[in-house]
């Protein structure tokens, strides 16, 4: 295990080669779909020759989705109970 | 009550300009259950909830004046509401918080990641079908600390765009993005204990 990493800390100091610390860097604007075509080739090519980038990476778009998906029943059926609409229109009579 | 329902949503508007009681009743009744359900997101006591709901409509009625309707009445309350709960949060005193440090991804000093490999057993469908899976992220989403996970729910949840999260939090759109993507590091690590891991 070790031994892999340190084979990948010599191979990411090659040029155009990002380290994973400044893979990293590139998630967010990676997810969003913001990298220019350069960096985005970059990030690709690291993940292609890195277990560890693409496993985090698969992590991370799958608790955006998990969090997307629990909340998304946001939209009760149920009204309001009446004592707290009673509660909201007095409170506009007193203004 | 005059049948707002089966009316277009101008017709309520145009009563609620006039200040009309029963139309600021029928908008209470048919908008607050989701009025509600957006506050909850954002203050976790149920009673800040409802103060905050009250604050909204109240808020809205005195600006109906002003709403173009260039989007649905929905929409604009929504903005109020979550524009109502993030002022009562900025005026509450903050608990001790987890520091986000400990949950951000781990680099070994080669800067290579140090992650296990995860093995997605379940597909995200069938996890969030699970009562007991959307709660654990809920719970994890709710205990972030404060300023990532009011990010976090403005940003992926609500899908606030950057530019409209850092106004709303007077921050840079720079430091949204970083803020974002240490909330969604952060809710990772949480909710690692959903995935499996690969034997290494
Ligand atoms: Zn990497």
């Amino acid at each position: 295990m070790s031994s892999h990493r340190k084979l990948k800390s010599w191979m990411f100091k090659l040029p155009t080669m990002l380290n994973c610390a400044e893979a990293e860097e590139l998630m967010h604007d990676h997810h969003e779909g913001d990298l220019p075509a350069n960096r985005r080739w970059r990030l690709n090519l690291h993940l292609k020759l890195c277990r560890e980038c693409t496993s985090y990476l698969a992590a991370y778009e799958n608790s955006i989705a998990l969090g997307q998906s629990a909340h998304s029943d946001v939209e009760p059926a149920d009204d309001l109970p009446d004592d707290l609409v009673a509660k909201i229109t007095a409170a506009r009579e007193q203004k | 009550m005059e049948d707002y329902q089966d009316a277009p949503e101008s017709t309520l508007v145009a009563a609620l300009q006039q200040e009309d009681a029963a139309a600021f009743e029928y908008f209470v009744r048919t908008f607050g259950g989701r009025a509600l359900a957006v506050a909850r997101r954002y203050l976790r006591n149920s009673d800040d909830a409802e103060d905050c709901i009250q604050d909204a409509f109240l808020q809205a009625f005195r600006n109906i004046e002003k709403f173009e309707q260039r989007s649905s009445l929905a929409t604009w309350l929504h903005r109020i509401v979550v524009n109502s709960a993030l002022m009562k949060l900025r005026s509450q005193t903050r608990l001790a918080e987890q520091s986000i440090d400990d949950l951000l991804p781990q680099f070994d000093t080669g800067e290579c990641r140090v992650e296990p490999s995860w093995r997605f057993d379940e597909s995200v469908e069938t996890l969030a079908a699970k009562g007991e899976a959307r709660r654990h992220v809920r719970d994890a989403i709710d205990s972030l600390p404060e300023n990532y996970r009011i990010v976090l729910l403005l940003r992926d949840i609500e899908e606030y765009r950057t530019d409209e999260t850092a106004e709303l939090m007077d921050m840079t759109p720079g430091s949204v993005k970083i803020t974002l993507h240490r909330a969604r590091s952060a809710l990772k690590k949480k909710l690692e204990p959903l995935f499996e891991r690969d034997g290494e």
